[in-house]
């Protein structure tokens, strides 16, 4: 018991991770209908600005976080402009191979800036333990991971539920011609879109690699991608909150499978993830939170 | 909002029209659909293009509301729109209801009409919403559902409101009848023709429905192929034989 209330712990550190990347994930999804590939990649970058402002620069570590998400929003807005815009929208293929490109850009990027070994990221949230049951910890980084993406996801909800640009934002995602005919600028109302996903992915990378059990380097957070993927699709894709609960399903499946299911081994454990989010999507094609498109005319 | 606004149904000439489309040819990458529109519609009027499927219709308000590629002239109150985006023109005060609706399907009733008054910076939407709630019962009661759920009727219903919430001086209405029952068209029309009158919003309508359309239209015009054929009054089209052949059915 002591040993299955550990598993869920982990899993939920990292499920929060995950969901927070899937969350990026759902924005861009949400405004285009398509998947950025290089999402985790940027968020990696944005993790790399977030070490030289703190270990550098000497910000605060809170500080350095907040300002590498305004830069990250900063370069998600002008890559919007300058390799998304120019294409159209309806035509995936195109905008599959930038992001892809862009995926291998801030990879090597990265690589050439600040080297391929592993960095220790400064501590984010306090160390130590909460709740100790036993064996099983629960750290104070799990809970502020958890209640950092809880506020994430709230204050999404309410910037695109209370305001106008969140308004403007959900009328381009459901009908992008009306959206138009009703004065909405869609160029700059997708922008916004990828400069808030690349605010929010950078806090997930950074989240993520202030775990004291990983380090940042460049190749860190193309493992998270797949989950992440895996944890956007399992939540509908276009749901905030199917994201965050994909997610830690996600999060969960892995930990718990490669602990409980011995014929698993762990190299196979994102395999066994992958595998729940195919079993799920069997029998509820549009995930678990997504909007069926559905539709009386 | 007084009926002075209200024209009387004939073509008798007058000013400037608030609405003047010359030479207009547009279409989609190498195929023209529109070889060379000209036609004008004045401040207050209800003006109806008629014509068989393909004929351009649609294309005629893509072309008027800035969605492809166009060349000509289209004069909103003298100003010049050719070159201008869908988002500038409804800024000016002219608002396109596409075919389909126009409906946001994941938004809410109340949002859809919220999106309607985007480009209002006044404070009184709210109020506006109220009215449009008390005109149509039915959208009051489904505010928070999704507006995807609604029959195609209450979709209509959501569209029309939804077009009014920006304020418009003119709305370009594309085939409003498609897919409703008759009872249903009948009252969408009566509706128009009171919006009208009350508020003197200035109507172009195209239409496959010719004998709804031209009943609350002050003039027509009939497009085949992509050119106008005949102009005229309503009335004076609606007992022309060759329309009331091809259009009217009878």
């Amino acid at each position: 018991m002591e040993l299955f209330l550990a598993r869920i712990f982990d899993g939920f550190s990292n499920g929060a991770t995950y969901g927070l990347i899937a969350l990026a994930l759902v924005i861009i999804y949400k405004a285009t209908t398509l998947i950025n590939f290089a999402q985790g990649e940027m968020a990696m970058f944005g993790a790399f600005v977030v070490l030289v402002l703190a270990t550098e620069r000497g910000l605060p570590m809170w500080l350095a976080v907040v300002v590498g998400m305004l830069i990250s929003a900063a370069a998600g807005a002008l890559i919007e402009r300058v390799l998304i815009r120019p294409f159209d929208p309806s035509d995936h293929l195109p905008l599959v191979i930038i992001t892809l490109g862009l995926f291998l850009v801030f990879g090597a990027l990265a690589g050439i800036i600040w080297r391929f070994d592993p960095r220790g990221f400064p501590h984010l949230f306090p160390a130590g333990n909460a709740i100790t049951v036993g064996v099983a910890t629960l750290t104070w980084y799990t809970v502020c991971v958890t209640i950092t993406m809880l506020a994430v996801v709230g204050g999404l909800t309410l910037l695109l539920k209370k305001t106008k640009i969140g308004l403007a934002f959900r009328a381009v995602s459901s009908n992008l011609e009306s959206a138009e005919l009703s004065g909405i600028r869609v160029g700059p109302t997708l922008q916004f879109g990828w400069a808030l996903a690349a605010a929010v992915g950078t806090l997930g990378a950074s989240i993520y690699v202030a775990n004291p059990i990983f380090q940042l380097e460049p190749s860190v957070m193309a493992r998270v991608l797949i989950f992440s993927a895996a944890a956007a699709a399992l939540g509908g894709l276009d749901s905030l909150g199917g994201a965050i609960i994909g997610g830690l399903i996600i999060g969960m499946v892995q930990s718990i499978m490669v602990q409980y299911v011995g014929f698993i081994p762990n190299e196979l454990g994102l395999a066994a993830a992958v595998f729940v989010l195919m079993v799920v999507l069997l029998f509820k094609p549009s995930g678990l939170f997504g909007t069926k498109s559905v539709e009386r005319v | 909002m007084t009926d002075a606004t209200v024209t009387p149904a004939s073509d008798a000439p007058r000013g400037t029209p608030l609405l003047d489309v010359k030479a207009l040819r547009g279409g989609y990458g190498p195929i023209q659909v529109l070889h060379g529109l000209d036609f004008h519609v004045h401040e207050g009027e209800v003006v109806v293009i008629l014509g068989a499927n393909g004929a351009g219709k649609t294309t005629t308000l893509r072309a008027v509301s800035g969605m492809i590629e166009t060349t000509g002239s289209v004069e909103l109150r003298g100003e010049q729109l050719v070159g201008k985006g869908p988002a500038d023109i409804v800024r000016r005060g002219l608002k396109h209801v596409p075919q389909g609706r126009g409906t946001f399907p994941e938004l809410t009733v109340e949002d859809n009409l919220r999106v309607g008054a985007f480009v209002r910076k006044d404070k009184e939407v709210e109020a506006d919403m109220a009215k449009w709630f008390e005109i149509y019962p039915v959208l009051h009661e489904r505010r928070n559902q999704r507006a995807g759920s609604l029959s195609g009727g209450e979709q209509q219903m959501l569209a029309v409101s939804r077009a009014l919430m920006s304020r418009p001086e003119m709305v370009l209405l594309d085939e409003p009848s498609l897919g409703l029952a008759p009872i249903i068209v009948k009252d969408l029309f009566d509706r128009f023709r009171q919006i009208n009158r009350e508020t003197g919003t200035t109507m172009l309508i195209v239409e496959q429905n010719a004998q709804l359309a031209l009943g609350i239209a002050n003039r027509g015009y009939v497009l085949e192929t992509g050119e106008i054929s005949v102009e005229g009054p309503a009335d004076a089209l609606i007992h022309d034989d060759a329309i009331r052949k091809a259009y009217l059915g009878v």
